[in-house]
Formats: C-alpha cells, structure tokens, sequence
C-alpha cells in the first residue's frame, strides 16, 4: 500500500560515520550533563527504541498502524501490576514478561488486523487502540485515569538501575541492541520477504510468500519492542496512565519516523531525538505581547507536520540523502 | 517421474460470474507436460480472468481445477505456487524499486522461505542462501538478463521488464506455467528472442500461453482455444481450430 | 425490563445512531468518492457545537445559529478542500494522515484562541424543550425526537440526492473513474468541491444539532471520530447504505450495552467490530 517514499534501505556510508560518532557521543553524555539533561535523553533514547519498532511495521513493512501506542502502554502497565507497593521487581523475569504481555496483545490484534488492507487497516488499528485506551481509563480496578505508580525501578542484580546513570547506559545499551538486531533483520530472509510485500503484496502472494502470517509476525514482533520501550518507560517515570496508549501516542511515534525517514531504523532514531526536541523547543516558547507562544505549542506542531507532508516526505535522512546524491551527480 | 504429454493442469467447466455479467463460462482446459496451450481471443473475451481463476487470484463461481491430479479449486494464490504452478502477468507486475537481481532473487526465496515466526530466520543472511542464488542465477540466465543484473528493475526498458517478468516466474521453479501475454509490446527481436525462450521452456513445463500475436501462436502452439465472450467457441490442433468457420468469423476474421 | 424502559433505551440508541450517521456518511462519501482520509472530520463536529453556541448567544435564536453555523462551515469546508485536501487525493493514505492529524491540531488550537477552553452548554430552545409523558415518571425529550429527526431528514435528502439526482449520478460516477467522468463533460473538481463541503457540512450539523443535548467542550470531536470510523469500517468504505446500517447496530449494542453489561459496555463495539472483521473485512456493504 504505502510505497510511495522510498526508503533508504543501505545505508551511505557517510551516514555510518554519523551514526557510530552519534552512539559514542551519547555514550559520553552522562560524564557531561546534568540529572536533567540525562533524564531528558534517556526518554528520547526510549522514544528511539519505540519508533525503531513502528518502522518495522511501517518503513519496512509498508502497514500504517494508527494504533501502536497500545503496545507501548500495555507493557508499562504489565510493569505496575507486576511491582509490588513495597519492593522492586526482578529485572530479569518482569523485562521479558512486560514485553510478552505487549507481544500477545499484538498477536491478538494482529491477528484481526492484519486481514484487512489499506485505509482500513488504518482505520482497525486506531479503533483496536482506542478500545484498549478506553479499558484502562473506564475501569478503576485497571488504574482508571489517574493511571498507576510503579514505586521502585526493577532489580538487576548486576547494577542498579535507581542510578539515573547506571538507567541511562542500560537504555542505551538496549537502543543498540534492538538497532543492530533490525537492521540484522532487514537482510535476513524474512527482513527481504516483508520489503518485498511492501512493494509488491500481490506478487508475493502469487510468488507463494504466506503474506499474512509474515505480516502478522512483523505486526507481532513489532508489538514487542513498543513493549520494550514502554517498560523502559515505566520503569524510568514511575508512573503510567492510559494516554501513553492514546491516539496522540500513536500519531507521535508516526510522526518520529515520517521526521527521520522511514526503512532504516537510523532514521527513527534520529526521528525521535529530533521531535522530542522540538516539542521541548515549542512548548518553551515565550510570551510575545501577550500572546503566550509556548501554551499553544500543538498549532506550531500542527503546522510543523502539515509543511512537513507538503515539503518533506522523505524526512530527514531523505533531505540528508537528496542532499548527497546532488553532490554526486554534480561530481560525474 | 512425470512424463511427457502427462496432464498437470485441468480446468472442469470453471465459470466466473461478476454480478449479471458472466466473464468466463464453463471452461475446459488441459495442460500437458511438454505442450503449449495457447488461448486467444478478442479484448474482454475473458482470457486473463480464466488465468486468474487457474492461478487462484480470482476465485471461480463453479467449476474446479486440478493441478497434478489434485483440487486447487478455492485455495489460496499462495498456496497454489507451492504447488507448482507459475504465473506471470500481462500488466508488468515486477517489484519496481529493487533491482533485477532482488527480483529474481525474492522470488527463488520463495522456495525457501523459513517460518515467519522463527526467530533464527530474523538473523540469517538472506544474500548467504546457496540454494536461492542458484536458483535466481539459472532464472536470470533462462531469461537472457545476466547483464542486467544490477538495473533497477522500475528503470529497465520495456522488453526488459517483460523478461524479467518470466524469470521471476520461473524462478519459482514451477511446473506449470500460465503467461499472460509475454510478448505484449514488445520489438521485433525481443519477441524473437521471447520465442525462442519459450521453445526452451516446453519440454520442461506444461504452458498456458495468452497471447494477440496470431503469428507467434501459430509457431508455438500444440494445442490452441479460442474464446469470446467468455466462452470456448473452438478447442484443439491450431491447423484444425484455424480452420473453424465459427473462428474464422468471430476471431480471426477480425483485424488483429 | 419493561416496554417503556425498552421503548426509551431504543429511541436514544436510534438517535445515537442516527448521529453517528450524519458523520459517518460525510466520511465515507469522502473516502469512497476521493480517496482521502480524513482524520480531521470529528474537528468539524466540534466546530458546529462551539458554533451552535456562540452564534445562538449572539443572534439569541436557535434556529438563526444552525443556519448561520452551516452556511459557514459549507464555505470553510470549500476553502479548505479547495487550499489543501484536493492536493491530496492521490497522495498515499499516510500523506492523508499525516497531514489530517497536523490540522487536527491546529483546529484544535484555533478553537482554543477563538472560543477558550472552557465548557459551555447551549440551551434548547422554548419550543423543542417539552417532554412526552410516557408513564407517570417516565418522559421523552422532545428534542432527542427532533435530533433523530433530523437527521432522518438529511439521510433522507442524501439517498434522493445520491440515487434520483443527475448531479447524485455524477457522483457516482466520478467514485468509479476520475478520467472518464471528466471526458464526459462532468467537472470533477466541482464535483469533489461538492461532496467534501457536504460532508463538513452534515458533521457540523451533527455537531450543532447535538450541542444541547452534549454541552459545548475541547476535544470533543475525538470519541466521536474514532465511533465513526468504527462504523465506517463494519458498514464498508464508501457504501452510505452501509454507514446507515452500522450506525444504526453501533448505536443499539452501545445503548443497550450501557443497560446491561456497565462494565464492559465500552468495549463491546469493538467486539462487533473484530467478529464482522473475522468474516467479512472489507465490511458488511463493500461496494
């Protein structure tokens, strides 16, 4: 359905450059920023890790989910009902249940969604998404919607993740994995078979590819690292509440990778730190005569994104790769 | 072992009906190890839909199929190429931003796709899969494309693309193979050279050819049907169905 | 549960339903005759409502307002697929979305700068404001009576104008092929001019018509959204018949649901949702 942008499968090398000096620069960053700063990136590491997961639905798979947000949530929430009010949880079995619990929700949703196509996928995502949103903000025995508190971070055994240091390297660590694993995955012959339904589904099909079961498996694994990230987060604010499963959730992380460029995992990266920072830059806008710029930083965002699909549909890494293959030809 | 002239496909009264309008009806067709079928007709006389029902694209209002003595009638597209069976089409249906490489190669993968849901798959290297690049080269060489490899198939000229068209199909390794009219618009040469690919291909394959070009049917086909209006008005040895008054005026009459 | 209670559950499942009707159908008639989906449509909904209010303050008259309220909401809907949505239609649908959720935003903000943030109501006006006496406790609202219809009136209006009218004929054909419906002499672009005012305009109505009944608040166009898409995707894109049929189901598994079931009752139109989905994915009236 949505082949339209074409992504930026291989990477340039130039832009591996980037991104190792981009990893190691990050890797430097606690020695030099403040609890704050670090705090702030250890969630942009988080959105990272989330839009990594949505660009393997959509930049890779060509499915535009509406929706992803409910696997990021539910996973936060699998966190604050496994953590008891009094002790912390082992990190070792909550990680890999939290993101499990997201993993099922995905397979079941999938299992619906995924029959559909086009504009109703679109549409089947959102409203599976917004029945979940809906179960925990209805139900007070779920948390309603004054959400939940997890009160202590998980207990690795190794290290302790209360250190908003020690918290940041283990997110980080966990970025490069999931990235690694990705891109590992975009050249595995499963990676090949869902660029190709991407494409071309009809001709996978009549090639004998099992579409659905591929796309329910990309819907599902997908699932699972929105899961990831959403015990990161839980684990990192302590808190969580429907809207992490809500639409605007949802249209956000859409947003990150549209901003990056879809298909690579470098861009959803590059997408979440670059539209974490500009919500921060718009909603710390000044007042200008009276008129309080910052408050009303949503219609500066919802200008952001119109001449974004007007002007940029490539993304970042589109304009950087536009940019560069100008170069190149100018050189011939 | 399956011999020459064996029966790998039938097609038993297969009938499509859209609505009111009765696309295909009732058709019977045979195809045999070592032969071309060819079917003709006018535009709109149903010769694509009756592929698309044999491939499982489409599925049919009555009637069945059998594809080495077996009932495909109602399975899957997907199902029905594991099984053997090969299609290409006649609106170019190729994946337009990989290159001809990644074409043939997707689809040789086809024939050795691990489960999806198997995470060892997610860390294999699909370009390290022997038995797939093997698979992709002899296509790709059948195909007469070894100097294209590296094209992206979206900017490739016409007759390229056509060839790249079969050499997916075949990349599959089927058996039978339904071809939509392989030589739709091609030059003088590339239809030659089309020609003398699909002589290649008839000892190995039982084929199903679709096709306008009257001359090139003439020097392919064992066994030629004639359809209008969605129904078979001749069926049988092309000099025998050339004859055929009925032919003669609904089809061959006509300017082609 | 006795007849009256049943009686009075149905007329608001049908008034529900009939509401979601007037959204649902500019959406799909959109979608269906476009190809654009827009994300947006629940803000026109709420346009009407803070319309409703704030033009029945100033004119102090009811019917003054919806008048008003359309005429405008037509003429912004005109501009606004004339500015931006006629770009596009063939554009990919992630395009569509993108671009629809950035607006979502920004009419929302504007919404914010124009009429604030705060919750208003709009009274009913003295002539609608009577209820039927149904038992000794129980009434009817006779407002609910005149939303229901309404918006039965404009159903009505938009099957006659789609299935007798020449211009409903052009309609139609241009859903089946731009090209030719343009070599034929038809304007298409008037035509897509037509059909998306009218869509913005049925929302807005809906929204204006509902405003007494649920008051005047920021974001209220998104629970209403996300039903119409519900019932677009169970009654099939581009079928109003369709749009009709699911509204009405939506509207009667959620009334009833509420009565029965409380504690679920805000899941089960995803329950139908997923079990039409199981055996028929493109909906009930694909067309």
């Amino acid at each position: 359905m949505s082949h339209a942008h074409s992504p930026l499968e291989s990477l340039p090398r130039s832009l591996h450059i980037l991104l190792v000096t981009a990893f190691l620069a990050l890797a430097a960053f606690p020695f030099v920023g403040t609890d704050y700063y670090l705090q702030m990136v250890t969630r942009m590491m988080i959105f990272a890790i989330f839009a990594m997961s949505l660009d393997l639905l959509q930049g890779v798979t060509g499915l535009v989910s509406l929706g992803h947000a409910a696997y990021f949530g539910v996973a936060g929430y699998a966190l604050a009902f496994l953590t008891p009010a009094g002790e912390p949880i082992a990190l070792w079995w909550a990680l890999p249940a939290c993101v499990a619990a997201s993993a099922l929700l995905a397979l079941i949703i999938g299992f619906l969604a995924v029959r559909t196509h086009g504009i109703y996928f679109i549409m089947v995502t959102m409203a599976f998404a917004q029945m979940v949103f809906y179960a925990f903000f209805d139900n007070k025995v779920l948390g309603g919607s004054d959400g939940l508190y997890i009160n202590f971070k998980p207990e690795a055994m190794l290290f302790d993740l209360e250190n908003k240091s020690v918290f940041y390297f283990f997110t980080l660590a966990l970025m490069v994995l999931v990235y690694l694993f990705l891109r590992r995955l975009l050249w595995s012959p499963f990676g090949r078979a869902l660029s190709g339904i991407r494409v071309n589904e009809h001709r996978m099909r009549a090639l004998g590819f099992g579409t659905f079961s591929h796309k329910l498996a990309a819907f599902t694994l997908a699932g699972a690292l929105a899961g990831l990230a959403g015990f990161l987060w839980g684990a990192q604010s302590g808190y969580v509440n429907p809207e992490l499963m809500g639409f605007h959730m949802s249209a956000h992380v859409i947003m990150m990778i549209i901003l990056g460029g879809m298909g690579n995992f470098a861009g959803a990266i590059v997408g979440a730190f670059s539209f974490e920072y500009l919500l921060h830059v718009f909603k710390d806008l000044p007042e200008i005569a009276g008129f309080n710029l910052g408050k009303h930083w949503q219609l500066w965002m919802g200008l952001f994104i119109v001449a974004l699909v007007i002007l940029a549909p490539r993304g970042i890494l589109g304009l950087f790769d536009s940019l560069f293959k100008s170069k190149e030809s100018r050189h011939d | 072992m399956t011999n020459v002239h064996d029966l790998l496909l039938r097609s038993n009264k297969i009938t499509k009906r859209f609505g009111g309008l009765t696309a295909v009806n009732e058709v019977s067709v045979d195809l045999r190890l070592g032969e071309i079928h060819a079917v003709i007709g006018p535009n709109g006389a149903g010769k694509s839909t009756l592929a698309n029902l044999l491939s499982g694209d489409l599925p049919a209002t009555s009637g069945h199929v059998a594809l080495n003595g077996q009932d495909i009638t109602g399975w899957t597209p997907e199902k029905i190429s594991r099984h053997g069976l090969g299609r290409s089409y006649q609106k170019t249906n190729i994946f337009g931003s990989f290159t001809v490489w990644d074409n043939v190669r997707l689809s040789a993968q086809s024939r050795s796709q691990p489960l999806p849901f198997n995470p060892l798959a997610w860390l294999k290297k699909a370009d390290h899969m022997r038995d797939v690049n093997e698979r992709a080269e002899r296509a790709i060489e059948l195909a007469g494309l070894q100097h294209r490899k590296n094209a992206i198939a979206g900017a490739a000229s016409h007759g390229e693309q056509r060839q790249l068209e079969i050499a997916m199909t075949l990349a599959t390794e089927p058996k039978v193979l339904l071809l939509d009219e392989p030589l739709a618009g091609m030059g003088l040469a590339e239809a030659e050279s089309m020609v003398q690919l699909l002589l290649r291909l008839k000892p190995l394959h039982a084929m199903m050819l679709v096709e306008h070009d009257i001359d090139a049917i003439f020097a392919l086909a064992d066994q030629l049907t004639v359809m209008v209006n969605g129904q078979v008005i001749a069926s049988g040895l092309p000099a025998t169905v050339r004859a055929d008054e009925a032919v003669q005026a609904a089809y061959l009459g006509e300017d082609h | 549960m006795d007849f009256v209670n049943f009686l009075i559950q149905l007329l608001n499942s049908i008034q529900y339903g009939l509401l979601l009707f007037m959204l649902a159908a500019g959406l799909t008639l959109i979608f269906g005759i476009m190809g654009v989906v827009n994300l947006a449509h629940g803000s026109f909904y709420m346009l009407g409502a803070y319309l409703a209010w704030s033009l029945a303050a100033m004119t102090q008259s009811f019917t003054l307002a919806i008048i008003l309220g359309t005429l405008l909401s037509v003429l912004f809907g005109l501009l606004l697929e004339w500015l931006l949505f006629r770009h596009f239609y063939k554009r990919d649908h992630l395009d569509q979305v993108l671009l629809t959720f950035g607006l979502i935003y920004v009419f929302e903000e504007m919404r914010s700068i124009l009429w604030g943030d705060d919750v208003h109501g709009v009274t009913i006006p003295d002539l609608l404001s009577a209820s039927i006496p149904l038992t000794e406790t129980l009434s009817y609202p006779v407002y609910r009576l005149f939303m229901s219809g309404v918006c039965l009136l404009l159903a009505l209006g938009l099957y006659l104008l789609i299935s007798k009218t020449r211009l409903g004929m052009k309609i139609r054909a241009g859903a089946f092929n731009h090209e030719m419906t343009e070599a034929l002499g038809v304007n298409i672009k008037l035509i897509h001019a037509l059909v998306f005012a009218m869509g913005v305009g049925l929302a807005t109505i809906a929204g204006m018509v509902a405003a007494p009944v649920s008051s005047v608040y920021p974001n209220m166009g998104s629970p209403v959204l996300i039903m119409c898409f519900v019932v677009v995707v169970i009654g099939g894109i581009g079928s109003v018949k369709g749009a009709l049929i699911a509204s009405l189901l939506v509207g009667l598994v959620d009334t009833f649901g509420k009565v029965f079931l409380p504690e679920v009752s805000g899941m089960l139109v995803y329950v139908l949702m997923a079990i039409v989905l199981l055996y028929k994915p493109e909906g009930l009236f694909k067309n």
